[in-house]
């Protein structure tokens, strides 16, 4: 902000000329440094490949077409195993993620050194690492199958639920902590009514928007064999069957149009 | 009944204190007003008492009971004989006035009761009585964030009574409302207090309205005490040493005048003499 007199007049702008300078020269840098970038992956690409690729995508929608729709009479029970891997990874995760996201929460963690760090951490590692990356490690300790499915997309999911829910326990109305205090409640009551009824809203919203990326994510975990769509999909990859990985793009889309419509209304009705 | 003897509070960071070895003594059955500026100590001093701020020094009983001195588990079975009334009004706004009016029962029964909301028939009687008494009969199963301010504050008032409270605290209970429903919500707690024989500690910044309800005034000032008084003490002189210079005498003036017009069937107190309703 600079006051300064021109003209006898005292006048105001926005920054003063150091400042204005100054950020001048930084976007100046930033653009530089974006054209360098451009410059380098331009001279690392294969142009005969890019050119030819409008060719080659023309080539794989004309495979494509027309999808293989009897093979939907074999898609039914993957798609169940893959909604039952998204709806059981977030339940479990709620359940891990609620207590530990009231541990990382500044307001409610107990007064104990260390828990609240502990917490934290926790959160910090499950988000981390993708919920591939989990699932490719499971499928080597349990084996192939949903259940290695459900504890990656569970993994993944806690610390994405734990983190956004703590955020939302520390940001509740203080005035009511307060005046539940005041009546003599105990710590358990305490939450139980002053920030329990304050998170219900977010507590619902993010549930149900971690289930609607579940159910996306479980659709690919099968690439690394955890069952589900993704392991038809990668079998039709394989096989070359086009006709059938068109269909099973299909399914996906209706899937995670249903669920992005259910999750809408979900949390439409909690406010 | 309750007594403060020579009760200082320093926030961490800050070079004044905000109370500054303060002592008071409050009978059963009074009301006292809390006047003074912004910053004077008033909500460090009323929440000193129930310690939601822990004070640096100083005694507090309470019936003969040591405030200052209570460990936790104590402190929660003493906070349950003190109601708290807010600014703001401080309810749970997502649970039903019901639900409000219980949370006052919280240090009464245990943790899983609470949760399942399975309160003791006698509480819940309790609460219908009070909703009825502060005139929101038919409330019981409204969402608190659904209530005007007023209706906020009057379920405020009961939640307070619901702990069968030997003290009430009431931080400026008309801050957040308008002046009509100001006046009414003070009437409320006035006639409660008196009806219940409940002594009273209230926070307010409307002087005329201190005047008219509380028999006895206190004056804060820099976190020490000023004034302390019966109302008609309360002159020019001992608001200038509260508050600092001002043409006292026009501000009561007006005051007055709206007054007159507002509430000529209680028979209104003529403010600027300072008579006690």
């Amino acid at each position: 902000m600079a006051v300064f007199t021109r003209d006898g007049e005292l006048t105001w702008r926005r920054r003063d000329r150091r400042e204005a300078l100054q950020r001048w020269m930084a976007s100046f840098a930033f653009v530089t440094l974006l054209l360098l970038c451009w410059q380098v992956i331009a001279e690392r690409t294969l142009w005969d490949f890019v050119l030819d690729a409008p060719a080659q995508g023309a080539d794989l929608v004309g495979r494509m077409i027309p999808p293989d729709l009897p093979y939907l009479q074999r898609l039914w029970r993957p798609l169940w195993d893959t909604f039952n891997m998204a709806t059981l990874g977030t339940l479990i995760a709620i359940v891990f993620a609620t207590p530990l996201a009231f541990l990382a929460a500044r307001n409610t963690t107990p007064r104990f050194p260390l828990i609240r760090p502990i917490a934290l951490l926790i959160i910090v590692a499950s988000r981390s690492i993708n919920s591939l990356i989990w699932a490719l490690l499971l499928v080597l300790i349990l084996g192939p199958g949903v259940l290695a499915g459900v504890i990656a997309i569970a993994l993944r999911s806690i610390g994405f639920i734990g983190k956004l829910l703590y955020e939302a326990i520390e940001e509740i109305d203080t005035r009511s902590v307060e005046a539940i205090t005041a009546t003599g409640a105990s710590p358990g009551q305490l939450r139980a009514y002053a920030v329990v009824p304050q998170i219900m809203p977010a507590f619902a919203g993010i549930s149900v928007y971690r289930w609607d990326i579940n159910i996306r994510e479980a659709t690919v975990l099968g690439l690394v064999g955890a069952g589900g769509l993704g392991l038809e999909l990668m079998a039709s990859v394989n096989t070359l069957a086009w006709g059938r990985v068109s269909t099973l793009f299909l399914l996906i889309l209706a899937t995670v149009l249903i669920s992005e419509w259910v999750s809408a209304r979900l949390r439409a009705a909690v406010t | 009944m309750l007594e403060i003897e020579g009760l200082s509070k320093h926030y961490p960071g800050t070079a004044a204190a905000a109370l500054d070895n303060v002592s008071l003594q409050l009978e059963g059955g009074e009301i006292i007003a809390l006047i003074g500026p912004s910053g004077a100590g008033k909500s460090t001093l009323i929440r000193c008492i129930n310690r939601l701020v822990e004070p640096t020094a100083g005694r507090i009983v309470l019936a003969g009971e040591e405030l200052t001195a209570l460990r936790a588990r104590e402190l929660r079975r003493a906070r349950r004989r003190i109601g708290m009334v807010f600014q703001e009004f401080a309810l749970v706004e997502r649970l039903s006035v019901m639900e409000n009016l219980l949370s006052g029962r919280l240090g009464y029964v245990g943790l899983w009761r609470s949760v399942l909301r399975r309160f003791p028939q006698s509480d819940i009687t309790r609460a219908f009585e009070l909703l009825e008494r502060v005139g929101l009969e038919g409330y019981a199963d409204r969402r608190a964030d659904t209530l005007s301010g007023g209706q906020r504050q009057r379920v405020g008032i009961a939640r307070a009574l619901m702990q069968a409270p030997e003290l009430l605290l009431v931080d400026e209970p008309t801050a957040s409302l308008d002046p009509r429903t100001a006046r009414q919500i003070m009437r409320l707690i006035h006639e409660l207090c008196t009806e219940h024989k409940l002594p009273a500690i209230i926070n307010l910044h409307d002087v005329p309205l201190a005047m008219r309800f509380c028999p006895r005034i206190i004056g804060l000032r820099g976190g020490r005490i000023v004034f302390d008084g019966p109302v008609k003490q309360l002159d020019t002189t001992v608001l200038t040493q509260i508050y600092g210079d001002e043409d006292w005498a026009s501000m009561a003036g007006e005051q007055a005048d709206d007054d007159a017009q507002d509430d000529v069937a209680s028979g209104a107190a003529v403010v600027d003499r300072g008579r006690a309703p």
